[in-house]
């Protein structure tokens, strides 16, 4: 397999995009093509493209993204693919983009996710998000991505101790680090006692389905992230001798059942342990040696979850670990430093990509006021549907 | 010369007759809103010295058409303009103020004894749950401060309508006419208010004098960013 690596990064600011859904998802390729100084016309070199988005068809009514997206870049006849694989489109298109280039197929990828989810309203969002439940045993009953999310929160209430409180403490770690990122959808900070005290609590942080609170869960934003993929033998013959490589030392996805019931412990989250056990594997890494993780806080409840089935924390430990501010920027295991989904954003088939520019940006270090002192190796999870298909990957500077 | 001079005109007959007769209005308490951003707001009446230097503020969002900023921000201008004119029956008017920003606006009146009319909410502080917190500052006027039975209500945007017809059940009234225009008419009863006026009606009374002192003045206002 050949070294595959990430040379050029975009991001749109997150939130409620100004511009057409296919300018935004431009915007960003374009950035992340100048960041790299990829050319477009006769000098591009971009042989495919991946673009990741769960509903561009359905909520921003443009089908066949990806098509448009080389035309309107001018990196024509750069193959090009639409991929939607729920709220993980967007590793997804990275994976695919690695596994291209990794298996000689192409030499240089351009992998965008984009998601414009505020062109409808919150329940059409909603309702559309939930199509990716199970058509005949979830979706007709009413249930809802949130309804699932308060589930399993009052399952790991019962079973680990996880209170309230340790949601709301993740909730403002994670809108801390917002307000230190530009590109991020929500950049106002939150004070716990204000989300948290009884007296005030119904007005400030109501409930949405419980125990779920409003600062437990991910805003609704339209957005868009992209990076630019290479193979490390082919730089100098591309034109990028020179440029910073941040490897992809390990990229995996696994499955779980689509019927959340079926599970046999539904507090398990399977696909986020066997996509990042495959990614730690095919790395060479293991959860010690990560520096920095962005793991998917579409829900408070699931950065707990996940930060212990990637072995960043022990089992049962996460919300014990976010209360000792271990979580924290400066913390022995920083999580979501861009502001993860809870405060960055959560553009669906976006996110993804989104991850993984916030880890180079740690990799490169130039994260600013937010980066981890001597990253050298980070973790990507974007879970799709609920938990049963997750990507997860590991980068590395060295 | 005083912000207000422009506006001043003689009280002679005919400006009696143009007038609106007053039903008699109580003081609004003011009260302390704690926001998610640790910020403390201040919810009081504003001051008639203070509403010259709003209009002009507000002008600039004229043409912000993103969330019907425009039309809210129009038709702000034109209700404040009647009650600086006296031109509009029994508006009341209060500002949301962090440490002297303007960080929202509600304003309304009273129809009659019985049964009231919201204007609008307009959040200037984005994303700290202003507006939610300033519309229901402007029931509990309505409800537990003129002990009126019902106010009229209706939404310009979207997010009006979630707030405020979704979040309060409210119940249609296509029929009772609403002076903002020819969209459907909603109604919070006093019995929805007292249904959800526990989870939606939050302030701290008597408001801390340190922040009743530092909200005092109107800070002037350079841009609006929204």
């Amino acid at each position: 397999m050949r070294e595959v690596g990430i040379i050029g990064i975009g991001h749109t600011k997150f939130g409620k995009s100004q511009v057409p859904f296919l300018d935004m998802a431009c915007a960003a390729a374009l950035e992340a093509m100048d960041d790299a100084g990829a050319k477009t016309g006769n000098k591009n070199v971009i042989d495919q493209v991946f673009v990741g988005s769960m509903g561009s068809g359905m909520v921003s009514r443009v089908s066949g993204i990806a098509s448009a997206l080389v035309d309107t870049l001018n990196i024509r006849p750069a193959a090009a693919e639409t991929i939607e694989n729920g709220p993980a489109s967007g590793a997804s298109a990275v994976k695919l983009g690695f596994q291209a280039i990794a298996s000689g197929c192409s030499d240089c990828c351009l992998v965008v996710g984009a998601e414009g989810m505020r062109a409808v309203t919150g329940w059409e969002g909603t309702d559309f998000v939930a199509t990716m439940l199970h058509p005949t045993g979830e979706y007709p009953y009413g249930c809802t991505l949130p309804s699932f999310a308060g589930m399993f929160t009052r399952l790991l209430m019962e079973k680990n101790g996880v209170e309230s409180r340790d949601l709301s403490i993740i909730s403002v770690k994670n809108h801390a680090n917002a307000c230190l990122n530009p590109v991020a959808h929500i950049q106002n900070k939150v004070v716990l006692e204000r989300i948290t005290d009884e007296r005030i609590i119904a007005a400030t942080n109501p409930l949405v389905a419980d125990p779920l609170r409003q600062f437990d869960m991910c805003p609704v934003s339209d957005g868009a992230a992209a990076v630019l993929l290479v193979a490390k033998e082919k730089m100098k013959d591309l034109g990028f001798d020179g440029k910073p490589f941040i490897k992809i030392a390990g990229i995996a996805s696994a499955t779980d059942t689509h019927y959340v019931a079926n599970r046999a412990d539904p507090t398990e989250l399977l696909a986020v342990r066997l996509s990042s056990q495959k990614a730690y594997d095919m790395s060479g890494k293991k959860p010690e040696d990560i520096d920095v993780a962005e793991l998917h806080d579409a829900f408070q409840i699931l950065e707990i979850a996940e930060s212990e089935e990637t072995g960043l924390f022990p089992k049962g430990q996460g919300h014990i670990a976010a209360r000792e501010g271990k979580s924290e920027i400066h913390g022995e295991m920083p999580i979501n430093t861009s502001g993860g989904l809870k405060a960055k954003g959560h553009p669906l088939g976006a996110t993804g990509v989104s991850q993984i520019v916030e880890i180079v940006k740690q990799l490169r270090g130039t994260a600013q006021e937010r980066q981890v002192e001597g990253a050298k190796t980070g973790l990507i999870v974007n879970f799709g549907g609920f938990g049963n298909n997750v990507v997860s990957a590991v980068l590395t500077n060295e | 010369m005083s912000v207000l001079d422009k506006y001043n005109v003689e009280l002679n007959e005919m400006e009696q007759k143009l007038r609106p007769p007053t039903i008699g209005m109580v003081p609004y308490e003011p009260k302390v809103i704690p926001l998610t951003t640790g910020e403390d707001m201040l919810v009081r009446e504003a001051k008639p010295e203070e509403i010259p230097v709003v209009l002009e503020a507000i002008k600039p969002l004229f043409d912000h058409v993103a969330d019907y900023y425009d039309i809210v921000a129009a038709r702000i201008y034109t209700e404040l303009l009647g009650m600086l004119r006296y031109r509009v029956q029994d508006e009341y008017l209060f500002w949301g103020l962090i440490n002297g920003e303007l960080a929202g606006i509600v304003n309304g009146r009273l129809v009659n004894a019985k049964t009231g009319m919201s204007y609008h909410t307009m959040t200037i502080k984005r994303g700290a749950r202003v507006g939610a917190q300033l519309f229901a500052a402007k029931m509990e006027y309505h409800f537990d401060f003129m002990n009126q039975d019902e106010v009229l209500i209706v939404a310009e945007s979207p997010n009006g309508f979630r707030r405020w017809m979704i979040e309060y059940e409210l119940e249609s009234a296509p029929d009772r006419p609403h002076e903002l225009g020819g969209v459907p008419t909603y109604v919070l009863t006093r019995a929805l208010w007292e249904k959800h006026k526990g989870n939606k009606n939050v302030g701290l009374r008597p408001a801390d004098p340190e922040i009743i002192k530092a909200n005092e003045v109107l800070k002037p206002i350079s841009e609006i960013k929204v």
